[in-house]
Formats: C-alpha cells, sequence, structure tokens
C-alpha cells in the first residue's frame, strides 16, 4: 500500500519500447486465464499486471499495460484503471532492492518512524526516490499486517519482522553486499510466539 | 483459560512443518469421507449450534451466512476466502496461512461441500508472497491426495480451490469489494441488496467467509457443537487468535477462549504494558477500526463480541493495539486517520472527501492543540461520514476519533506536549 510517486507513469524517454511475455511467464499467464470462467477474462488482468511486473524489475511500463490489453482483448483503460488503484503496481522504476516501511500506528508505536528517517540517512534518498545507482528504492507503506512482529519492513517480496535500528542497518548492509540474510524475524523468534515466557513452554 | 486441549491452531507458532505429513498427525484430515456423507444442511446446522461468528471483524452467524445460500443447484455457487488481511493490529490469518494452511483447505471443502460451491478462490493480500507460496504448497498436495479435486475420497463431490492475489488495497477487505476486485475491477464496494448470497462473484450465490472463521469449522464438526459452544461465554462461544501488539513487552499472537478478560491477556501473554500496568494509556480492542478504550475501561472488561460493544467499542478482528502513557495518543489515531484517507476507495463522496478532512483537522490539532470548537466541529465531520457511505470504511474511519474525543477531550484542549518518543 505504497504512498509514494513510484504510482506516476514513468517518462517516455525512459518507458521501454515493448513488452511480451517470456516463455515461463506465458505458460503461466495461459495457466491463470484457466481458474476463470471462459467469459470473465478480466479476473485475469491482476494476476497478469504481477507477472508482468516480476518480468520488468518491479515496475509496469506503458507497453506493459498496452500488450496485457491486447493479450486479454480488453480496453486498455481498464488495464490501466486496475494498475493505478491498486497500490503493489509500480509505474515508474524501482531499486533493485525496493524498501518499503511500514509505518502505521502498530509499526509507529515499535519506533517504524526511526527506522524510515534511519533507511533515508543510510542510503542518501529520501521516500519515493531511487538510488543514483539504481540499487535501492525507499517506500513508507500502510499496515502490511504483520503487527506483532512490529516494526517491519518489506524488501522485494520478503518482510523482515522485529526490527530495532542495530538490526537495520545491518540488514541493508547485508543486502547491500549480497550476504544471505534470515527472512522474518531478526530478534531471535521463530513465528509470533511471546518472545520469553514460561507459558510459551507449556504448548 | 483455555486449557491445552481445547486449542485449535496447534501449529500457530509453526514449530512444525505446516505441510500435509504433519498436519495429518495433528488430527486434520480426519473422517473426511465420513464429513462428506453428511447432509450439507446437518452440517449447517452444527455450525449455527455451536454459535460460530464471523471472525473478519462484523461477528455475524457463520451458519446463518451459510443458510442464506440458494437449495436448489441451478446455479454456479462459490464460496470465497478472505485473506487479504490488513486491518491495523491484526496478523491472525498470516499465521494460520503459513503454519496451519491445511486447516484452511479442509475448511474450504467442507464449507463449499455445505453450501454446494464447487469452486472456491481464496483472496490473499499480494505483500503475503511467501505466505501464499506455502498454501499453494498445501493446496497441490490436498488434490495430489484426492481431498481436492474431482470426486473427493469415493463422494460425489467435486471441489477446485484458487488462489487469487490481491494487490495492496485495504478496502478489498469488505466483502463485496473484493467479488468486485475478483472479477478484475477496482475494488469498490457494491450497495447491498442484492446480498452477496443471491448476487456474488460473476452474478452468482456467493459465501465469502474470513481465514479464520473458515479454518474453526473442521474441527467444530468433529468435536461437536456442544464442545465448541462451551468454550467463550454465552452468544460469544468458542476461541480466538488475538494479536497483541504496540507498547507492550512481548507482542505475540495467542489462542484464547472468547470473554478472557483483555488485562489478562496483555499481562499474561504479552508481558504487560511497558512500563508497568499504571503506565497504560489506552487500548485499541479489536483492531484500529474501533473506538478505543481508556485504562479505566481496560481493568476489567471481557474480549468477545456483546462485552465490547457494551464498553462503546468493538471485538472487530480482536487486534489489540496497546496505547502507553510515553505515547502522544493524538498521534496514534492521527496516523490512523492518514490511513484511512489513503484506503478510502473514492466512490462515495463523504468517505473520500471526509476523510481527508478528518486527517488534516487531526493533524493540526496534533501540532497545535484545539479549542473546544474544533473539537465539536471533527465531531460533526465524524458524524457527517458515519453511515453514509456504502461500505463501512467511512464508519471505521470516524469511530477512532469519536472514541478519542469521547475519553481524551480534556487532553486534547490542552496545549500539546511533545512527548513523541516511543518507548
Amino acid at each position: 500500500m505504497s504512498q509514494t510517486s513510484f504510482k506516476k507513469i514513468a517518462e517516455d524517454k525512459i518507458q521501454p519500447k515493448d513488452f511480451a511475455f517470456d516463455r515461463d511467464n506465458m505458460l503461466l499467464a495461459k495457466k491463470i486465464l484457466k481458474i476463470y470462467p471462459k467469459n470473465f477474462k478480466e479476473s485475469s488482468i491482476m494476476p497478469l499486471l504481477s507477472i508482468a511486473q516480476n518480468q520488468n524489475n518491479g515496475w509496469l511500463p506503458k507497453k506493459a499495460i498496452e500488450y496485457i490489453s491486447d493479450f486479454l482483448e480488453i480496453p486498455e483503460i481498464k488495464v490501466l484503471e486496475i494498475a493505478t488503484f491498486y497500490s503493489m503496481y509500480n509505474l515508474s522504476p524501482v531499486g533493485k532492492f525496493h524498501i518499503e516501511v511500514c509505518t502505521t500506528s502498530p509499526c509507529m508505536l515499535r519506533g517504524s518512524d526511526e527506522i524510515l528517517s534511519f533507511c533515508e540517512k543510510k542510503l542518501a534518498i529520501q521516500v519515493g526516490d531511487i538510488s543514483k545507482d539504481k540499487m535501492f528504492s525507499l517506500s513508507r507503506v500502510e499496515c502490511l499486517g504483520a503487527c506483532v512482529n512490529a516494526p517491519i519492513v518489506k524488501i522485494n517480496e520478503n518482510y523482515y519482522e522485529d526490527l530495532d535500528l542495530n538490526s537495520t542497518d545491518k540488514l541493508i548492509n547485508n543486502i547491500s553486499s549480497n550476504k544471505k540474510i534470515k527472512i522474518g524475524s531478526q530478534s531471535g523468534r521463530k513465528g509470533s510466539e511471546p518472545r520469553k515466557s514460561s507459558y510459551d513452554k507449556k504448548r | 483459560m483455555i486449557k491445552k486441549d481445547n486449542i485449535i491452531f496447534k501449529n500457530l507458532y509453526g514449530r512444525n512443518d505446516p505441510f500435509l505429513k504433519s498436519a495429518i498427525q495433528r488430527g486434520d484430515w480426519k473422517d473426511t469421507k465420513k464429513i462428506l456423507k453428511k447432509n450439507p444442511q446437518d452440517i449447517i446446522n452444527i455450525i449455527k449450534e455451536s454459535g460460530l461468528r464471523g471472525r473478519g471483524g462484523a461477528g455475524f452467524s457463520t451458519g446463518m451466512k451459510w443458510d442464506f445460500m440458494p437449495k436448489s443447484k441451478d446455479k454456479q455457487h462459490y464460496l470465497v476466502i478472505n485473506a487479504d488481511e490488513g486491518e491495523p493490529g491484526t496478523c491472525k490469518d498470516r499465521d494460520i496461512i503459513r503454519n496451519e494452511p491445511h486447516k484452511l483447505i479442509e475448511g474450504c471443502l467442507i464449507a463449499g461441500y455445505a453450501i454446494g460451491a464447487t469452486k472456491c478462490y481464496i483472496y490473499i493480500r499480494g505483500e503475503f508472497l511467501n505466505e501464499a507460496s506455502i498454501l499453494q504448497k498445501a493446496i497441490d498436495e490436498a488434490y495430489n491426495s484426492n481431498l481436492l479435486g474431482k470426486k473427493i475420497k469415493g463422494s460425489n463431490f467435486d471441489f477446485d480451490l484458487y488462489l487469487h492475489y490481491g494487490s495492496g488495497a485495504y478496502v478489498c477487505g469488505e466483502e463485496t469489494a473484493l467479488i468486485e476486485s475478483l472479477e478484475g475491477k477496482k475494488g469498490q464496494p457494491r450497495l447491498k441488496p442484492p446480498f452477496p448470497a443471491s448476487v456474488g462473484l460473476y452474478g452468482m450465490p456467493t459465501t465469502v467467509n474470513n481465514v479464520e472463521t473458515i479454518a474453526v469449522v473442521p474441527t467444530i464438526i468433529r468435536r461437536g457443537h456442544e464442545w465448541f459452544s462451551k468454550l467463550g461465554r454465552k452468544n460469544n462461544t468458542g476461541s480466538k487468535i488475538f494479536c497483541i501488539s504496540g507498547n507492550v513487552n512481548t507482542p505475540c499472537n495467542v489462542e484464547e477462549e472468547l470473554g478472557i478478560p483483555l488485562k489478562y491477556l496483555i499481562q499474561k501473554y504479552a508481558g504487560d504494558v511497558v512500563g508497568g500496568w499504571d503506565n497504560l494509556q489506552a487500548v485499541i480492542p479489536g483492531g484500529s477500526s474501533v473506538p478505543l478504550l481508556p485504562k479505566n475501561l481496560c481493568e476489567d472488561v471481557l474480549m468477545d463480541f456483546d462485552s465490547l460493544k457494551d464498553a462503546g467499542s468493538a471485538l472487530g478482528t480482536a487486534g489489540i493495539i496497546v496505547v502507553n502513557k510515553n505515547t502522544n495518543i493524538t498521534k496514534v489515531i492521527l496516523r490512523l486517520s492518514e490511513f484511512y484517507k489513503h484506503e478510502s476507495c473514492g466512490q462515495c463522496t463523504p468517505c473520500r472527501e471526509g476523510t481527508g478532512w478528518l486527517m488534516r483537522m487531526m493533524d493540526r490539532i496534533y501540532k497545535n492543540g484545539a479549542t473546544a470548537e474544533e473539537l465539536d466541529l471533527l465531531q460533526e465531520v465524524t458524524k457527517q461520514i458515519e453511515g453514509h457511505t456504502i461500505c463501512a470504511l467511512g464508519d471505521a474511519a470516524a469511530w477512532p476519533i469519536q472514541g478519542l474525543l469521547k475519553h481524551f477531550r480534556n487532553d486534547l484542549l490542552k496545549k500539546p506536549k511533545k512527548v513523541d518518543k516511543v518507548a
């Protein structure tokens, strides 16, 4: 649920000239078409946009919207309407690592504002920006739905939870240097259990 | 306190693997063959008598909802599962999906059988990619074991289950917006009636249920409605996953009986309020959309639908957001106002415009303090939104502010102190 400028359609000069599904995604797209009734092809718009966005490094160029509209034989405006309504579709380029910091109240109560400004400083970019080397982009998002593991940062498709400034620093360092990082809690928790509790052992 | 034996989600914390073999050891998929021989109406009656109320927020009787489905089978019936979890403070469905996916899948099968639906879509929020891939793997396992697909376990019942990914829109948690979204449109709620049970997905009879609601169904069917209705309190039966977040020492999810005291939940499981119980300022007890409760009401309020309604709030999704005295409560509610402004789908004018008004007024009050007239105006704006929109998002934007005005009016009239530091 992004609140940033990644929803603006990218300038013409960075729009690619063409878009088409690669072989794997074409197979996937045909599979997706089959799960909805034949006369309701619109249902496939959302999943196909997601596939296209994945294929195109995390954002949707105009050509991809045109392509999906042709693919489904649906007016382009209907596809564009979906791409602008739903916040996960980016209409301009994002970094290789797209960092989304959840800042809604449950995260805010556990320090997400500090994490967000730390990220801005550390990456030397503002919310809504992409770094010069195209490695990082930063976004402030609404509730990611993992509130008992707050604060949470989503980087590409993964959640990193139970963060503080130290672990956020470490996380970004490890990502920049391509080190393997544990997904999920960064504080040694497995899931959503109470961290230390005598009750814990009983279950 | 819930007895160990009565806990439904035994793998809530993911200590064991989520997949079929392990799920069967936990008791899932037991007697599926026998259950599919029951009369569908009997299954609906068991759920009715168990007193199960929807776990997604509204708390409507699940059995009654199922009974609204037409009994004739001349049209395709659909079951749609709402896994678009995004209510701030709520993260229970995520744990069910990633740690107990087979409870959800089995629940879909039984619910589908009861309402005569042979197709089911699980609408999962797009951010839950890793959770969805676990669920997809579990669905594939179920297909391979003839627990989904054609002629399930020798019966005459065919049932197909598909995953559909959302893409980031809170409003799609509203059942008709979710249906619109599944149909490939903007997630804008429909006018009711007609209700989805008569005109739902693709114009066909449809039931939309929350993940947790469906995931408890198999256990109720196996252990009986008497067992379930003995848990909790009258009209508020069963157990429920509570999510305790915010200023507590050990935020966590926990399954407990409905009607458990709020104070007990916070102290026993969440390691108490940061700074001790006396440092408590307020609790938002049911996800961000419900009015907050100040400390004095938190002392002995019980966590169930009716008790919280009597206390002037609601159980909602049972996402408990704890706010202590080190935090500026106006800022917490302001942040929620920003959330609702961002998530308003733009269909109804009172909500589209009103959520922006609320946010801007809250921002001004947070920064500069307020006069009595300003607070009256704020209250008036919430009343102009509440009840004047197609769906409940407008109400949800109004209620947290109404709660703040009701319980913290005197504090709002004081000049703002800078106590922003989060504990």
